[in-house]
């Protein structure tokens, strides 16, 4: 309703529209800069199309003369990382079956946590929530190791289960974070409406909280998404070679010494490895600009 | 009603209590709890697994004495206010031009955003490829008849930071770009009014007026932006896996390699330590002023 009222009545001096020199400055600017950021978009893209006698006479940035698959085929089949000559499919089936789980346990747990922190406050639970968001600016490095030991207690070390435990762990100060701003939105007069109703901790949860806050869960999957997608750090950690997510595999690929560089495939498949968090950030638009916001200014 | 019990006090709320058994657990035994285990045991001589036998300061003396170590803190520091200062600078620039009510914003934005959807590894390996001399940028520029052009930053240990950092930028930027903008646009009309009735220039508006209004933005983005800078690891994995040599090192592979590799612990534990004293560095005076100052003022 408030985007229709600013819509119909117009305010402000009315746009110009000739060609002055400032305009020209201002596209220019832009032009040149965007160019910086889709050049190597570009180059992957024609890289990757190419056979090796063409990357060798031509440039770069030059489309390809004969368009050619082949690099793309080989690099989700055939190319090898040590002595597995399956391709990067490999990591791409491992990352999902890391990203689902991690996925829909770390924001079950985060949206839980800002729930209990908005409606639910217990004594020094706003400490808890403190030392959440302080411990998200600590180096992952510091807590490496104690996560090994307290993995292998469980017997979850290097497999795909304590990888998703290690993603719902250091996911969960941002997403508590995001969802506890979201709830806190959310006129009180509903919760405690519930609470006369008879309504306990999870009833309100879910018939109340989930329904009314789709948008923000929308928000955190795609966070999330793209976040465990391209992580790196954790899983060549908390995971063995057989189990290596798609960044972690795709690395070893690019930067293995031994034999002849293929660049194509090289090319290929970074590309491969992008095309999830691309897919997510052309779908989502506004909503991955949310998110990130969501993630930053009100920290 | 009167008795209050201990053992009602704890049924009260039972469930919130349990749901947030997890944060709870995360927030004491990972992240209080890891942080204390690890700067304990860096005073050990663990080497293969972790042990309890105290030896003071010498891992860190034998830290501070290590060349590759004082490489990886030096190239830190330079990248580092390098990848601060410009990506704050253009991010900003970025978003005052976006600010000038163009058309195609959102196209603009959706070209300066995507790479921070993609992941550092790809980054590094784009951009490695990029500068590859043999067919990169050197390659395209010689061919155009300049041949003595040489640009292969990857490959010279002076200059392969300036490598990183091209690509660092093209990453990062968009999103400094985007949360300028919301700081632009959080600014009230009637400043940009009161300054056009005063006939005070657009730039030195923004200049005197905008910048320090939009202080609270600067310094969250400068947390942000610095914090991920210390945590600096994929890209230099992908993009020069620290070389030449040990040129383009950084504190994050040091502890990787020596808790997982050289099987150092004692090292790794030093060296971790250390980044979490420089993020500390970083944290505590951003804390005092943002919660300090608003108690004052």
């Amino acid at each position: 309703m408030a985007d229709l009222t600013a819509t119909a009545i117009p305010s402000g001096p009315r746009p110009r529209r000739r060609l002055s020199g400032r305009n020209i400055m201002i596209y220019g600017t832009l032009l040149i800069v965007s160019l910086y950021y889709i050049l190597p978009l570009w180059v992957m893209v024609m890289t990757s199309l190419k056979g090796m006698p063409e990357i060798r006479m031509g440039s770069i940035f030059s489309p390809p003369v004969e368009i050619t698959f082949q690099p793309w085929v080989k690099a989700w089949a055939e190319a090898c990382t040590g002595l597995n000559c399956d391709g990067l499919s490999r990591g791409f089936w491992n990352s999902v079956r890391i990203l689902i789980p991690s996925v829909i346990l770390s924001i079950a747990v985060a949206s839980v946590n800002g729930y209990a922190l908005i409606n639910w406050k217990f004594k020094g639970s706003e400490v808890f929530f403190t030392i959440l968001i302080f411990g998200s600016f600590i180096p992952y490095q510091v807590m490496l190791y104690p996560i090994v030991i307290l993995l292998r207690e469980i017997g979850l070390y290097g497999s795909l289960s304590g990888l998703v435990i290690v993603h719902t762990i250091f996911g969960m100060p941002i997403l508590t974070l995001l969802f506890r701003n979201y709830f806190s939105s959310i006129p009180e007069e509903l919760f405690k409406a519930a609470r006369v109703d008879g309504a306990g901790f999870w009833g309100i949860y879910f018939r109340i909280m989930l329904p009314m806050s789709l948008p923000i869960f929308v928000v955190a999957v795609i966070l999330q998404v793209t976040g465990i997608w391209n992580d790196f750090l954790f899983g060549v950690v908390y995971t063995k070679p057989e189990l290596y997510p798609m960044t972690v595999q795709l690395n070893n690929i690019v930067n293995s010494v031994q034999g002849v560089k293929e660049y194509n495939v090289n090319m290929a498949a970074t590309l491969l490895t992008g095309l999830v968090p691309l897919t997510i950030y052309f779908i989502s638009g506004k909503l991955f600009v949310r998110g990130i916001a969501a993630g930053a200014v009100k920290g | 009603m009167a008795g209050n019990t201990l053992g009602a006090r704890l049924m009260r709320n039972l469930n919130a209590k349990i749901a947030a058994i997890p944060m709870v657990t995360t927030a004491l035994v990972v992240f209080l709890g890891g942080t204390a285990w690890t700067v304990l045991y860096s005073f050990t001589n663990s080497k293969l697994l972790p042990r309890n036998s105290f030896i003071g300061f010498d891992q860190y003396e034998r830290l501070w004495s290590n060349s590759r170590w004082l490489t990886s803190i030096q190239n830190l520091m330079i990248y580092g206010i390098l990848a601060l200062v410009f990506t704050i600078a253009i991010g900003f620039l970025l978003a005052v031009l976006m600010d000038q009510k163009i058309r195609f914003e959102d196209t603009f934005r959706t070209i300066m955003l995507y790479p921070f959807a993609l992941s550092f590894i790809v980054t590094g390996l784009v951009w490695q490829w990029i500068l590859n001399p043999e067919f990169g940028i050197q390659h395209i520029v010689r061919s155009l008849g300049w041949d003595g052009f040489t640009f292969d930053p990857l490959n010279n240990p002076d200059v392969v930071l300036y490598g990183l950092l091209i690509a660092g930028l093209w990453q990062g930027t968009g999103f400094v770009m985007c949360i300028m903008l919301a700081g632009l646009r959080g600014i009230d009309d009637d400043i940009w009014k009161a300054a056009r009735v005063d006939g005070i220039p657009r730039w030195k508006t923004y200049l005197f007026v905008v910048i320090p209004m939009m202080r609270p933005v600067f310094v969250t983005t400068l947390v942000i932006v610095a914090s991920g800078i210390i945590k600096l690891y994929d890209l230099v994995v992908a993009q020069t896996s620290g070389g030449p040599g040990t040129a383009s090192q950084v504190p994050a592979m040091y502890v990787y390699d020596y808790m997982f590799q050289a099987q150092n612990l004692g090292q790794g534990f030093a060296a971790s330590s250390m980044m979490l004293l420089s993020v500390l560095i970083v944290l505590i005076p951003w804390a005092y002023l943002e919660f300090g100052g608003k108690k004052r003022g």
